[in-house]
């Protein structure tokens, strides 16, 4: 494959990724969520949270069949454009992703059907079972992709046979291995923060217009306590994970940092230009001494630079270090939302802050921001390989012509803007509604 | 201890995978198909909910297919998704718009037209692309080394367009059946008129298709004409007739489930016709299920899952069968 084919592929790859996650990322939140409200309602008998059910559920649904065609798209992807990847990497990943298909995507269709339409059919009881199947079937997909995703991060366990392929040698050790655990706790958080953020600004619209509604209430109340728990909870587990990528993959590290060069006592670059050309970071603002601080945890903690691998072998500083950036920021947004509002709710102000309410709506999209940002971050990061160490990204891809990965390249392009765009539209019409019966 | 052939157990559970495909997406697929000819919006409407609890299930057994063959055979799928990246690649745009629709068409009475149209449209081109992807892979692939070796348009041929206008006949058909099967009354009524036409055009295309096919290669000729192996082999046309006189007889005396049942028989004959001139090539004529094995380490331990799993996900899908059992009420009853 030349070089303007990989490039479009990985183009490819990148823009139906960066759509598809968006979606899970909200079913996992929301699938959650519609458990514990139906519970709720079970449990207390109060209509409010079926109604809160019957409310999220529309959304649901909008967010899910999105997530499954989106979805559809990446399993074939694999084939089209990276069949190279496929055959040697394929004994490897193809079995988790069988258990993906088997254990989560089959277990979320066929219990789907009845918890959108089955109540009046099954019951509250049984319906609320089809319920948790779905929430447990959005958690185990997340498992499977990102012990994946994690293999191809940090592989262990695999061993290479006489044609070139990855074969499993382990199974716990590729499922479970290095960054698999960091990886998926962050995923899920992030799911949820994402989820919690998208409720709350729902229900912080509905409070600015009628402060009294309870479902409004509920709504925002139950997603700032996610925001004020989960936030630094996040934070916790993102330091951990950023430790552990230091530990196995440090030149992903350095480009998150903007570090080019090797330091003992390495400042804390907080704004500036990763230029890959020069081998600096232009119009660097740093704070001594508090990069080493960070990731060794020790004042003098010598942290690598790019310069320690050859220039092949480096990932896009200036990518990854503005996506990491932008992950954080959005981190620090939320965790500022989840702390605000505790401390209006301890003064029993939490539903009459307009500020408040206004900013919770305006945040309402910053998990997903955050999501996609730290995908590209983890990503681009592993680059210029996909199996890390091991296999470069521009030996995985199929021989393709640019022209076929081109065209189809607009067409999804096409496709995605005009079709996601109609169901992003129909999903913010229908949280402008009011959540009434 | 006997040896367990984990390749051919796999390609087992995958045939019935792909069937299951191509049977359950294959009715939902049709009720696309046959959308617009709906004249009145009532009945697209009960059309559409005849479906919508349990598309999402059926359309998962593609991704067992997809994936499975990924797992199992990678080989395979990295040389047959290649040859067929177009057919591929429509197929996928085709699901995304009619997979949307289901939602978004109940979302707006504007531009309810449009999913209307993305549904039909969406479900036609899977349908034709599917077919065509399928004579792409009965013609043959070529192969050198570990990978596709052949041009962008190898693909299409007059006989990969045949299969794939017969694959949209046959979905129609299924459509139609199940329609038979789930409505009443005048959506009933014109569901048994669609049922008489995509009966006719889609036995015409089986027959059209097993009669090109044998001169393809030689070793589809073998299969089928070889003595004493068409004993053996003649069964399948032979019970292939008999399908469509169940066919034909249940719409004339206007049975509801013999003529759903008789079109999935149809489906699953075509499909063991497949079977006897494949085997045992993944890629025909280049690859076989056990060059294109992964290790037995791969093999074994998602075979160790999938006894398991695949017998539960056939109680609870068949759960869901039954919960949404019965005639679609006329005017929704959805939760739409």
């Amino acid at each position: 494959m030349d070089i303007d084919a990989l490039t479009l592929a990985r183009l490819q790859f990148a823009f139906t990724v960066s759509f598809h996650i968006i979606f899970p990322a909200i079913s996992i939140g929301l699938a959650s969520y519609l458990a514990v409200l139906e519970g709720l309602w079970l449990f207390t008998g109060r209509v409010v949270f079926l109604d809160l059910f019957n409310y999220w559920k529309k959304i649901f649904a909008v967010a899910f069949g999105m997530g499954v065609v989106s979805g559809i798209v990446m399993s074939y992807q694999f084939g089209t454009n990276w069949s190279v990847f496929s055959d040697k990497a394929g004994p490897v990943i193809g079995p988790l992703m069988g258990y993906e298909v088997l254990t989560a995507f089959f277990l979320e269709a066929g219990f789907l059907g009845v918890m959108l339409f089955g109540l009046s059919r099954v019951g509250p009881r049984l319906h609320f079972l089809a319920t948790l199947m779905v929430a447990l079937g959005t958690f185990l997909s997340a498992f499977w992709i990102l012990a994946v995703s994690s293999w191809m991060q940090t592989p262990a366990g695999y061993e290479i046979n006489d044609v070139g392929q990855f074969v499993p040698a382990d199974w716990a050790a590729i499922i479970f291995n290095p960054s698999f655990p960091y990886r998926l706790v962050h995923m899920l958080l992030a799911a949820y923060l994402s989820t919690a953020f998208i409720v709350g600004g729902t229900g912080a619209l509905h409070l600015l217009r009628d402060a009294t509604l309870p479902a409004s209430r509920i709504m925002f109340s139950m997603a700032m306590w996610m925001a004020a728990l989960v936030a630094p909870l996040q934070i916790v587990a993102g330091d951990f994970h950023g430790l552990n990528t230091l530990e196995h993959q440090p030149a992903k590290v350095a480009a998150m940092e903007g570090h080019f060069e090797t330091h003992a006592g390495a400042p804390l670059i907080l704004f500036g230009w990763p230029d890959m050309e020069q081998e600096r970071t232009r119009y660097a603002v740093a704070v001594p001494r508090l990069g080493s601080l960070i990731l060794t945890h020790d004042w003098n903690g010598t942290v690598r630079g790019l310069k320690e691998w050859p220039p092949a072998d480096r990932p896009n500083a200036t990518i990854v270090f503005w996506s990491f950036r932008v992950m954080v920021g959005a981190g620090l947004a939320m965790l500022a939302v989840g702390v605000w509002s505790l401390a209006l709710r301890v003064r029993r102000r939490l539903y009459d802050q307009p500020w408040l309410l206004r900013t919770s709506v305006a945040l309402s999209p910053i998990g997903i921001v955050a999501v996609i940002a730290g995908w590209i971050t983890t990503e681009v990061g592993r680059q210029p390989y996909t199996v890390y160490g091991l296999l470069r990204t521009a030996e995985s891809a199929s021989s393709i012509d640019a022209a076929a990965v081109g065209a189809s390249l607009a067409a999804f392009a096409l496709v995605y803007f005009a079709v996601f765009g109609a169901g992003a539209f129909y999903m913010l019409r229908l949280m402008s509604q009011e959540p009434r019966a | 201890m006997m040896h367990l052939d984990l390749a051919l157990v796999w390609a087992g559970i995958l045939a019935f995978a792909v069937l299951a495909y191509v049977v359950l997406d294959g009715f939902d697929l049709g009720v696309g198909i046959l959308f617009p000819f709906m004249p009145d919006e009532k009945q697209r409407d009960e059309m559409m909910n005849s479906v919508a609890p349990v598309w999402d299930g059926n359309e998962t057994w593609l991704v067992l297919g997809g994936g499975g063959l990924f797992a199992v055979f990678p080989l395979a799928y990295a040389i047959i998704m290649p040859a067929l990246y177009a057919p591929v690649i429509a197929l996928l745009l085709g699901l995304v718009f009619r997979g949307v629709a289901f939602e978004f068409r109940w979302k707006t009475e504007r531009g309810k037209f449009l999913w209307d149209g993305a549904f039909a449209a969406g479900s036609t081109l899977a349908a034709f692309a599917q077919g065509i992807a399928l004579g792409a892979l009965v013609q043959g692939i070529p192969v050198a080394g570990r990978a596709y070796a052949g041009g962008w348009w190898d693909w299409l041929t007059p006989f990969s367009i045949l299969t794939g206008i017969a694959l949209v006949f046959g979905y129609a058909l299924l459509g139609a059946t199940w329609l038979i099967y789930k409505t009443q009354g005048h959506t009933q009524q014109q569901a048994y008129r669609f049922a008489g036409l995509a009966g006719g055009a889609t036995l015409a295309a089986i027959g059209l298709v097993s009669l090109w096919t044998p001169f393809l290669s030689e070793l589809f000729m073998q299969r089928w004409f070889s003595w004493p192996r068409i004993l053996f082999v003649a069964p399948v046309p032979a019970l292939v007739v008999i399908a469509a006189y169940v066919l034909i007889n249940g719409l004339r005396r206007r049975q509801e489930l013999s003529p759903f049942l008789a079109s999935l028989t149809l489906f699953v004959l075509c499909f063991a016709g497949l079977l006897i001139s494949f085997f045992p090539y993944l890629v025909p004529t280049s690859v076989t299920l056990w060059e294109a094995a992964a290790p037995p380490s791969s093999l074994g331990f998602l075979l160790a899952g999938a006894a398991f799993l695949i017998p539960v996900i056939l109680v609870y899908t068949a759960y869901s069968y039954w919960v949404f059992r019965g005639k679609i009420e006329p005017g929704g009853g959805g939760y739409h």
